[in-house]
This record gives C-alpha cells, sequence and structure tokens, in this order.
C-alpha cells in the first residue's frame, strides 16, 4: 500500500490516501458487528469464566473468592472422575468408530458404480435428523423387549444387549446411533477422495500395484490431512456431547438430566450443566469448564505434534 | 474409471449399497410406523412390523395434546432470526476481511476464528449471567441476538468467497464512484448468492436442531422449541399412560422440514458442508 503511494504521481496519491481512509472506516463498520460479539459473547466471557472458576458464585449472591478450591476439590469429586471415564470411554471408542465407517462409505460412494448418487442422497437423510429427534427414535429402537433390534437377535437366539438400560452397554449404544449420522463426515471424505489425481493410480497401474497396494500407498497419504482434520474435529465434539446424551437416557424426566443405569451416561458436559443449573454451583462448573477446556487444547496440540509422523502434506515434498 | 472393472467387486459393492441403504432407513421406518400405531401395538412381543390398524388419530390427538403449532412457530421465529442476523453479520464480516485494507484487520480475523475452539461450556455461565442481568433469560433474545453479533465459521467461508471475485468488477465500480457500502450491496452480495445459501441452510438447521440453548433459556412452556417439545415429552402427561407413540409422531414433525429442505436444495448443502469441513 505504502510503496504504491509513494511511487505515484500526485492525483494517484491522493486517490490512494483517500482510499486507504474509506477502506479503514468501513472495513471496522463492518466488521463492528463481529468486534462486539467478539469482546461480549465469545471472548469476554471465556475470560469472565476464567475469573468465575477461581470463586464460589451462587448467581443470588456476588461471586466469592476461593483461589485454587474449586480445581482441588475437582479431583475428590466422584462423579467428575466418573464423569470423566464416561467421556473418554465415548471418545475411544466413538472417534475411530465413526472415522473408519465414514471413510469406508465414502470409499464405497467414491466407485463407479450406476445409480450411485441415489445411494448418496438416501445415505445422507439420516443426518438431516435433528440430534434430539434421532436420539428419541434410538432410545425406542433400542428399546430391549420391544424393539427392533432385539426381536431378530432374541428370535435367532443370540443375546440380546438391555442397551441404554445396562451400565455395560449404556456407551455403546450412544456409539451406535452415532454411527447412523455420518453423512457430513462422508461428504468430507468423498471431496477428498475425489481430489486425488487420477494420475497417480494410472502410474500405478503401469507399476502393475494391486489395489491394496494403490489404496495403502496413494489413497490414504493423499487423504491423510482430511483425516487429520476430521478427527481432531471429532474428538472435539465427542467431548462436549449433551443433548444426545440428555434425551437417550433421560428424556426429559427431570430438569437436571438423567444419566442412565449407575450414572453410566453421566457426560462430561451433562453433570456440568447439573452443576451450573440444577445446584447453582457456577464457580465449580466453570472450573469444570476450564478442565474441559485445557484437555481439549492439550489433545489438540498432541494431534498436530502427532501429525508429523503420519499426515502427509504435499508441500513437504515427502512421505508416500 | 479409474480401476478395472471386477464384476466380484461390483457384486459386492452393490449388496453393500442395498444392505447398507436398508440399515439407514430402518430407523425412519420404525419412527414412522411406531408414530401410527396404538399404544397397545406399540408394546407387544413379537413386533408388529406394519402398523395394525393404522391409527392416524395419534397425529390429531398430539396436536391437540401438545401445541405442536406454537412449538413450531417458536422454532421458526429462532430459526429466522438466526438466518438473518448470521447473514448480515457474515457477510459484511467477510467482505471487510476479504477486501478492504486496513490496520488490525488479519489479527482480529485470526482471533474471531480462533474463538471457533473454545467449547461452549466455557462461556455457557458467564452468558446466562450476563442475558439474566439484562432479564432476557425467559425471551428469544439470548437464541436470536447473538447470530447478529457474528458468525466466525460463516465468516471464514464467506471470506474464501469474496477473495475469488474478480477484483476488476469492484475496481470499474469504484471509478465509477460507487463507495464501499455500494459496491457491498450491489455488485458483492448478488455476486455471492451461492455462499449465501450455504449460509443460510447453516443456520436454518442450527436453529432448527438446537437444544443446549433453549434448554437454558426458554424455561417457559410457551417459548418452547420443537426439540423441547420432544424432551418434555418423557414428562408425566395427565390421562396418557405412555408417550412413545407422541414421541414419534412428534419427531416424524420435526424430521421433515430439514429433509424437503434438503432435497429443494441438495447442491448448496453438500458444497457447504465440503466447504466449511475442509478449511483445515
Amino acid at each position: 500500500m505504502q510503496a504504491s503511494a509513494v511511487s505515484g504521481s500526485p492525483p494517484r496519491r491522493r486517490f490512494w490516501r483517500r482510499l486507504n481512509f474509506e477502506d479503514t472506516f468501513f472495513g471496522w463498520l463492518f466488521i463492528l458487528p463481529s468486534v462486539l460479539g467478539l469482546l461480549l459473547v465469545r471472548l469476554g466471557p471465556v475470560f469472565v469464566s476464567l475469573g468465575l472458576s477461581f470463586t464460589k458464585y451462587e448467581i443470588i449472591s456476588s461471586p466469592k473468592w476461593v483461589g485454587l478450591a474449586n480445581y482441588i476439590k475437582l479431583p475428590t469429586d466422584r462423579l467428575w472422575l466418573k464423569s470423566i471415564s464416561v467421556t473418554l470411554k465415548y471418545v475411544v471408542m466413538a472417534v475411530p468408530a465413526t472415522l473408519v465407517t465414514a471413510y469406508a462409505i465414502a470409499l464405497v460412494m467414491n466407485r463407479d458404480i450406476k445409480g450411485i448418487s441415489f445411494y448418496r442422497t438416501l445415505w445422507y437423510l439420516p443426518t438431516l435428523v435433528p440430534t434430539v429427534a434421532s436420539a428419541a427414535i434410538w432410545r425406542w429402537a433400542l428399546n430391549p423387549e420391544f424393539g427392533p433390534i432385539n426381536y431378530p437377535l432374541k428370535a435367532l437366539g443370540l443375546p440380546a444387549p438391555r442397551w441404554y438400560a445396562d451400565p455395560k452397554w449404556a456407551i455403546p449404544s450412544l456409539v451406535f446411533m452415532s454411527l447412523w449420522s455420518l453423512g457430513n463426515s462422508t461428504l468430507i471424505f468423498l471431496a477428498a477422495l475425489k481430489g486425488v489425481p487420477d494420475v497417480l493410480y494410472e502410474a500405478a497401474e503401469v507399476d502393475g500395484a494391486s489395489t491394496l497396494s494403490k489404496f495403502r500407498h496413494i489413497t490414504l497419504p493423499m487423504t491423510s490431512s482430511i483425516i487429520f482434520y476430521q478427527m481432531i474435529m471429532s474428538i472435539i465434539g465427542s467431548f462436549q456431547i449433551f443433548a444426545a446424551a440428555w434425551i437417550f437416557y433421560g428424556l426429559g424426566g427431570d430438569t437436571i438430566g438423567s444419566a442412565g443405569p449407575a450414572n453410566a451416561g453421566l457426560f462430561y458436559v451433562l453433570y456440568l450443566y447439573r452443576n451450573a443449573f440444577g445446584y447453582f454451583k457456577n464457580g465449580y462448573a466453570c472450573a469444570m469448564a476450564w478442565a474441559l477446556f485445557l484437555a481439549i487444547m492439550l489433545l489438540t496440540w498432541l494431534g498436530f505434534r502427532s501429525q508429523r509422523a503420519w499426515v502427509y502434506y504435499e508441500t513437504e515434498g515427502g512421505g508416500a | 474409471m479409474t480401476r478395472p472393472p471386477i464384476p466380484f467387486g461390483r457384486m459386492l459393492s452393490y449388496i453393500a449399497l442395498i444392505g447398507g441403504s436398508l440399515l439407514m432407513l430402518m430407523p425412519f421406518y420404525w419412527l414412522i410406523s411406531t408414530s401410527l400405531k396404538t399404544l397397545k401395538n406399540i408394546y407387544v412381543y413379537p413386533v408388529q412390523w406394519f402398523p395394525n390398524p393404522i391409527r392416524w388419530q395419534n397425529y390429531t390427538e398430539l396436536f391437540a395434546e401438545v401445541p405442536v403449532l406454537l412449538y413450531t412457530r417458536n422454532t421458526l421465529i429462532i430459526t429466522v432470526f438466526n438466518v438473518i442476523g448470521t447473514v448480515f453479520s457474515a457477510s459484511l464480516a467477510g467482505y471487510s476481511f476479504a477486501r478492504l485494507r486496513f490496520r488490525g484487520r488479519d489479527l482480529v480475523f485470526s482471533i474471531l476464528l480462533a474463538t471457533v475452539m473454545v467449547p461452549f461450556a466455557v462461556t455457557m455461565i458467564p452468558l446466562y449471567v450476563m442475558f439474566s442481568k439484562l432479564g432476557w433469560v425467559g425471551t428469544f433474545l439470548p437464541l436470536i441476538v447473538p447470530p447478529f453479533l457474528g458468525a466466525p465459521v460463516n465468516t471464514f467461508m464467506l471470506r474464501q468467497f469474496f477473495r475469488t471475485i474478480p477484483m476488476e468488477l469492484e475496481d470499474a465500480a469504484r471509478i465509477d464512484g460507487a463507495g464501499r457500502p455500494r459496491i457491498f450491496l450491489q455488485i458483492m452480495l448478488p455476486l455471492a448468492k451461492p455462499a449465501l445459501t450455504v449460509t443460510t441452510i447453516q443456520s436454518v438447521l442450527w436453529g432448527w436442531n438446537s437444544f443446549l440453548q433453549p434448554l437454558i433459556y426458554l424455561r417457559k412452556n410457551r417459548l418452547w422449541t420443537l426439540a423441547l417439545g420432544i424432551n418434555s415429552l418423557g414428562m408425566f402427561m395427565p390421562g396418557v399412560p405412555d408417550t412413545t407413540h407422541f414421541q414419534m409422531a412428534l419427531a416424524t414433525v420435526m424430521v421433515l422440514p430439514p429433509v424437503i429442505l434438503y432435497f429443494m436444495a441438495q447442491r448448496a448443502f453438500v458444497q457447504g458442508i465440503v466447504l466449511t469441513g475442509l478449511k483445515g
């Protein structure tokens, strides 16, 4: 900008100066709503929440400074530990299960088959179902006595789990449900697969590569950056699951949210919500929120560190 | 195209496709068939696969017992303001970040984008405190004002889109003496229609599907959304021994609009997911 102002002739220089003022004025004017939002509803509350996490705050009375007391109490809170184990169990099961399934579906959808676009449309439909409706549907479909899933299992003499009613099966049931609505990840993987240049496959065919080795040495490395991105987003999302768990285990039973048998579905955010809006322990809930935030940041950072080992970026010139 | 056709592999593909389709559709069938069964036939073993008799009254009774139209109206109010607010704030900011040059622009943009990573749980309590001090709890305002104050993901998408529009179009207008507001309204916005469609669809879905925020702010029955309506069916209803048929009927009502929207604008749907999903 400055270089052109210096090199230009006098009338041109004036033109640029006027333009720069205009750009600055309208630039800030146009982002004003977003900047206000950034301060008031995005970044501001993050710092307020950090501050509140060092207080005892029950909304009716003003916050009272308690130092690190909330954080020190966390590891002694058995339900907090329970909510961590529940959430981690879900993340560990759901993230790989959904990634692998969505990728596999994308591979099928990428095949050059007549009528494939019909199947793509069809398979995307479940993703349109709102989470609350989806959880209600699955809760009923997984009904241990009268559901359409246990009926054939029982009829064939196979073991029929009691799903959400059994502490052992409560989490797998929810993972099962999450496998129903993978449309978005599938579409993203599909776009990534379509982005792999055909020449690579053609060259490999000339060399007599098998389907499997083409997949292993071309498809996987060429889509690994998308797999990585999807993995990170999936981890972040799975840690914060709320609506599905709320409906799936409780369906509005009470105002603090049911968590299934023996708290088997006491997800982190569910317990956080309970502390904030059920028990009015807002300082404690903020400390919980920050613990979650730190855990997610740490995992994301670890993820980014690990990607050097397995994610291929074309600009690096390395990899497969 | 890329692989030589292997009949056996092709056959396997078809089996996988058809089997998978049945799996994908089964819950829809279970949803709709349950919504048309009598309560007695819902709880039978073995499972009744086809509702007999078909009980359409489930729907008329649902509309009589539960204020479905009110919930729909509330959900629509939230959805419509969500769309207007998001399109307003994201298109203005997206254009500014893409085309206007001013000090601090890139810094603000990266901070805005970074806030996407903050879990909602972190800001949930301070926001609730703020809105309750404003007297907004128990109104739609906490749900419909924030979209007017920025939508980072959509801002990012619109910025990327505005950057692809040729500079010459803008330069020509500028030489004719058009100011930034006019260029934005008369040249850039009409050109950004595909990206705005994507933004609209995504905010419609957000408004229609959101649960946690309505749950926090809309404590009164007359403000409830459809999602909260389904939630409330788990509670005791006088005179109704079980609400499974109502749950499924209301879920059917809630599922229909997104499905219709999808068939109306399938391309924009797919585009939006791929555009916002590939940003990494």
